[in-house]
């Protein structure tokens, strides 16, 4: 049995999306800068791509600007809002201590350039309170950025009450949802988001394509110059078919949004309960107020990359929040940041469910987790001690 | 692969895993904190290790080198165990990728660790200079365990 249960990291590409992208390799693969019509056909079918995403997110065509992924749109809206910033010797930023390393290297960069970041504690649950991010916003405050959903935990934040907030003390907002957009319905009117951003990959459209919404009258500082593509905002040529694979893949998405919810919360509660089963397994992240389809939970005694391996061999592809997966010696800043110490947050298990995920896979993988986990603790000194009551346990 | 054949042969079926009971010298080294904690248990007769045994809290290649250290020394003399080198390890794996070096470096010290346990308890003089000291590791160093 092969079992994909990573779909925070990538997705698998939906068939609409691939056929989508088809007629743009090699039949519409005009640029659509150029004049003659076999440009001017890709210009158009970009526009369309453009005006589906607007619609999907309540907001302008105009407003949507084409990226290369998630990173390169939390970039620019964090960039851009420096500098509008410092136009008005307005240099401090709210931010939360979970959010993706694409906005918070971004952030420590402009640290060193004199920008002041507060970073709000998540809590134990994941989740950032409203009334935290209202005090911490200052007369000096030129951006507030908070993701919509963590790519760890998947906790979902109360973003229409933090827009609320910036909103009425003219903050600029901005949110990285990437994990959230074509899970979650999202509306950046009602919910009073400037500038927002998302990836095709995480909603089953292709790798290389994202977007940057940023609301009309936001003044964007330009990533890459080149080109007018983008409004002049963005140089260089459009990914013409992995435009048209983003638009067909969230407009998909966003139309299973009900369903998926209904399917995979029910998946994700089984193997919840199922894992915290294990004695000294705890959850990561609030219960109720999570993506449907993540499942975040620590074992004490062993170490996730080992986890991972005995995982893979048993056909379950998933991820660990442990050091040894990322290459560095901390575990992951996310866990860190909701309280769990360094020895429990080596021992994470990240399963990202999609609506291609069965319960029998839940049941298998519930499964095989728990006999690997009773594996790696049977050869683990630190379990041991732990039994042997020479240590006391930190997960009850 | 991120690993060798070697590497995830020793890691799926680990070699020496267990304790020993009344082991004669055991030796633990690494930290929770870091992610890696190796124990291993040495049974000495005639300065020669007769049986050795190993935990390990770790990831795939602290599992595996922990295994093939212990497969390098048993049935050989104490003299041949602290000759054992991290790169004897790594090499013996068919490599191991850069950021994963340190976990053969833990496997190399859980031997000398346990050796020089198994001197405290006898009474047996010994260099110490030889031996690692918590400071020689490089989590120490950057202050990663504190």
């Amino acid at each position: 049995m092969k079992i994909y249960a990573d779909n925070a990291a990538t997705t698998k590409l939906s068939r609409v999306s691939k056929e989508a992208m088809l007629p743009y390799f090699d039949t519409i693969y005009g640029n659509p800068s150029s004049l003659y019509s076999a440009g001017q056909e890709a210009a158009e079918a970009i526009n369309r791509a453009r005006q589906i995403i607007a619609k999907k997110l309540n907001c302008e065509p105009r407003e949507i600007y084409f990226t290369s992924g998630g990173s390169e749109a939390d970039n620019q809206a964090i960039i851009s809002a420096a500098q509008i910033g410092a136009r008005q010797n307005k240099r401090h930023i709210v931010s939360t201590a979970f959010e993706h390393h694409a906005v918070l290297h971004i952030l420590e960069k402009l640290k060193k350039q004199g920008y002041e970041i507060t970073l709000l504690d998540v809590h134990e649950n994941g989740i950032v309170m409203p009334d935290e991010v209202a005090a911490a916003i200052r007369d000096d405050t030129c951006l507030v950025t908070v993701m919509y959903a963590n790519n760890e935990i998947g906790t979902i934040q109360p973003i229409a009450e933090i827009g609320a907030i910036c909103g009425a003390k003219g903050v600029l907002f901005h949110t990285d949802a990437v994990q959230a957009a074509g899970h979650v319905y999202i509306d950046v009117k009602a919910q009073h988001i400037d500038m927002l951003s998302l990836s095709a990959h995480k909603f089953h459209g292709p790798k290389g394509a994202g977007v940057l919404y940023a609301k009309k009258g936001i003044f964007l500082t330009n990533i890459i110059e080149g080109g007018a593509q983008e409004r002049g905002k963005r140089g260089g040529t459009e990914n013409v078919p992995a435009i048209m694979g983003m638009a067909a893949a969230f407009e998909e998405a966003c139309a299973k949004i009900d369903g998926n919810t209904q399917k995979l919360t029910a998946l994700r509660d089984k193997i919840t309960e199922g894992l915290l089963k294990i004695p000294h397994s705890v959850l990561n992240g609030d219960s109720a107020r999570r993506l449907p389809g993540n499942v975040n939970v620590c074992f004490e005694g062993i170490e996730g990359e080992s986890l991972l391996l005995y995982l893979d061999a048993q056909g379950i592809m998933a991820s660990s929040g442990s050091a040894c997966t990322s290459g560095s010696l901390d575990p992951s800043h996310v866990l860190l940041a909701i309280g769990r110490p360094h020895e429990i947050a080596h021992g994470s298990l990240r399963l990202s469910l999609s609506e291609e995920n069965t319960h029998e896979e839940a049941e298998y993988i519930t499964e095989k987790v728990a006999e690997v986990v009773e594996h790696l603790r049977s050869m683990s000194p630190v379990w041991r001690d732990l039994k042997e009551g020479k240590k006391s346990y930190v997960i009850q | 692969m991120l690993y060798s054949e070697k590497v995830m042969d020793h890691f799926m079926h680990p070699r020496n895993v267990g304790i020993i009971e009344n082991a004669d010298g055991v030796g633990e080294v690494g930290n929770a904190k870091c992610g890696d904690i190796m124990k291993i248990y040495l049974k000495i007769e005639n300065d020669i290790i007769s049986e050795v045994k190993f935990e390990t809290f770790g990831c795939g290649s602290a599992i595996a080198s922990s295994s093939m250290a212990t497969e390098m020394i048993k049935g050989k003399p104490i003299s041949e165990a602290l000759s054992l080198t991290n790169k004897a390890v790594a090499e013996a794996l068919d490599g191991l990728p850069p950021h994963k070096m340190h976990c053969s470096v833990l496997a190399e010290e859980a031997v000398k660790s346990a050796v020089e346990d198994y001197y405290k308890r006898n009474g047996i003089n010994y260099d110490k200079s030889k031996f690692p000291d918590c400071e020689s590791c490089d989590y120490c160093s950057e202050g990663k365990c504190k």
